[in-house]
């Protein structure tokens, strides 16, 4: 027996995988496979699923409504609201994605090309707050961002001293706050993987480019940047497609104001009790990300880049 | 090489990490507020025997917030050394053998990073909600016997979420294993288990400890899944302080934060320096 075993490299190796294969098939595949069909039921006055085969859900996301009014016109009628939901997660994971790259990458040049005994030290620094929760991050921001907070009292202790009169501002539960926590809540995981192509680069490849005669512009485009995509594209996926599903950040931070696919599918699930409309809204969601994630690695490709986090 | 650096670079770099810290330090300064209601600054707070630390006192005498850091720390644990186990051995198997469930196990262990977290929630919240329902009733449960959310149910998706990532980071590291190491073991006469416990994992543990911190990190900073997969006895401490987000928000919740970042601190500090002392 066990030197049949011994001698079975297949079947050694499917034996190390199935524990992976378990946890993978239960709690990942089966769940989606069950979203999938809760996502066709419809709901019951108690808010149990009915496993029926409609599209109603479906419809309801694309905007023909058919069980509710929709202002004074009786169903079925069009209501743009879940497409207008849709509509602004993706612009805000978008812009929130530029952004980040935007500030990411100088910082990852930074730490890349600084002397190597301060590189380690430089990319802590850059993984402490990652150690703080994610909702304690999010929270630290209402205090610097509410209307007696920390950020108008800088400004009216600033236009004090000019003499200019000043007003507190009305930052918090509007979207840019939600953009600018977002844009807190992911930089990190942008930075890291930036860094980690960067780093690699061999220096031998700048003198060359200097050698050659390019300026410090043109290395940079040519021989740089071009070898740092791999780690922006990982840092895009894991930017994107996290910002596209979480609710915390829009929750706090926007308030009422700001409803994305993430508040969305939680309501469904906790206030409204809809699961059925839960999740074709959860599928919905995982298709878009899946379409944009896989169109930008085609047109990029991702690399080992993605495991520095 | 780093002689002629422009000065727009320093101060960007300056400005991205002061747009780091800055929330991280309002945070700190703000646990020593006298002021209740914690909205403005009112100076620092001395009341009581622990003067400008009251607010730590509080929390250290709130029992929720003790059991909500006890629940976090037993799924974090648990959960990292279930995963760094169980992902380590899939990433010898990816990287070592074939085996005719290799391209579907490779396909499924990329998922959970490509799908927003919130999908995979709902999904095993779907999961647990329709089993127990049916195994309750099939069981006739009833009462406190009945199958429901809580720690167990979130540690198995704690588990599941982990795995691909230590996966990913101990396969990054047999990339450059150099094999013939292994072979020289067996020539010399040590059978798999010896060779594998001598030579293999001493030469991959960094690796795997690297996983084991990555999945701890994920544990502790996951709110999503552990809000969709936990009871009302298994509250973590993330899911405790967003329930304080939106009820009233006092100086402890500033107090706590300081708490969590000191103790993550210390403790990634300490492991720096084993790692250290061990190279």
């Amino acid at each position: 027996m066990l030197q049949k075993l011994r001698e079975n490299k297949s079947l050694q190796g499917t034996l190390l995988i199935s524990p992976t294969l378990l946890w993978m098939i239960a709690l990942l595949i089966i769940p989606l496979i069950l979203t999938v069909i809760v996502s066709f039921g419809r709901r019951d006055a108690d808010g149990n699923v009915i496993y029926t085969f409609t599209f109603n859900n479906y419809l309801r996301l694309a905007g023909y409504n058919t069980t509710t009014p929709c202002g004074d016109t009786p169903p079925p009628c069009f209501d743009s609201l879940y497409m207008q939901i849709l509509w602004r997660s993706l612009t805000l994971a978008l812009q929130t994605t530029v952004l980040v790259i935007l500030l990411a990458y100088p910082l990852a040049y930074f730490v890349a090309r600084s002397p190597a005994k301060w590189r380690n030290s430089l990319i802590f620094l850059i993984l402490v707050p990652l150690w703080t929760n994610f909702v304690i991050r999010v929270y630290a921001w209402i205090m610097i961002l509410r209307t007696q907070g920390v950020l108008n009292g800088m400004l009216g202790w600033v236009l004090g001293l000019l003499h200019i009169p000043f007003a507190p501002l009305e930052m918090l539960y509007t979207p840019g706050a939600v953009l600018v926590g977002m844009v807190y809540e992911f930089l990190p995981f942008m930075i890291l993987p930036i860094y980690t192509s960067l780093e690699k680069i061999e220096p031998s490849l700048y003198e060359a480019a200097a050698d050659l005669g390019a300026n410090a512009r043109r290395t940079f485009m040519r021989v740089t940047l071009p070898l740092s995509m791999p780690g922006v594209v990982a840092g895009t996926i894991l930017v994107f497609i996290p910002v596209m599903g979480t609710f915390i950040v829009s929750d706090i931070l926007g308030g009422r104001q700001v409803i994305l696919v993430g508040n969305l599918i939680q309501r469904q699930f906790l206030d409204a009790r809809d699961p059925a409309f839960g999740s074709a809204s959860s599928i919905i969601l995982m298709v878009l990300t899946l379409i944009v994630t896989i169109f930008y690695t085609r047109k990029f490709g991702f690399g080992e880049e993605i495991a520095v986090v | 090489m780093s002689n002629r650096r422009s000065p727009w670079l320093v101060l960007a770099t300056l400005l991205v990490y002061g747009f780091l810290y800055a929330p991280i330090a309002v945070l700190m300064i703000y646990a020593f507020n006298s002021s209740r209601t914690n909205v403005v600054f009112e100076g620092i707070v001395n009341q009581g025997p622990c003067g400008p630390f009251y607010w730590f006192c509080v929390l250290f005498k709130n029992r929720e917030v003790l059991n909500a850091a006890k629940n976090t720390l037993t799924i974090a644990f648990t959960s990292t050394v279930v995963s760094s186990i169980i992902g380590t051995m899939a990433a010898l198997a990816l990287q070592r053998y074939r085996f005719p469930a290799k391209p579907f196990s490779e396909a499924a262990l990329y998922i959970p990073i490509v799908i927003p977290e919130i999908v995979m929630g709902i999904g095993i919240l779907v999961l647990f909600s329709t089993t127990f329902t049916w195994l309750n009733g099939l069981l006739g449960l009833t009462g406190d016997r009945r199958l429901s959310l809580g720690l167990g149910t979130v540690i198995l998706s704690h588990i599941a979420f982990s795995i691909p990532f230590v996966t990913l980071v101990v396969r990054a590291r047999l990339h450059g294993f150099d094999k013939s190491v292994e072979e020289a073991a067996m020539d010399l006469g040590a059978n798999e288990v010896t060779t594998f416990w001598r030579v293999t994992l001493p030469i991959i543990a960094p690796g795997v400890l690297s996983g084991a911190l990555l999945a701890f990190t994920l544990s502790l900073d996951d709110f999503i899944i552990t809000f969709f997969t936990s009871g009302p006895g298994s509250t973590t401490l993330p899911i405790y302080v967003y329930g304080l987000l939106r009820r009233i928000i006092t100086p402890e919740v500033n107090a706590l934060s300081t708490v969590w970042i000191g103790t993550v601190l210390i403790v990634v500090f300490i492991s720096q320096r084993l790692e250290s002392r061990e190279t």
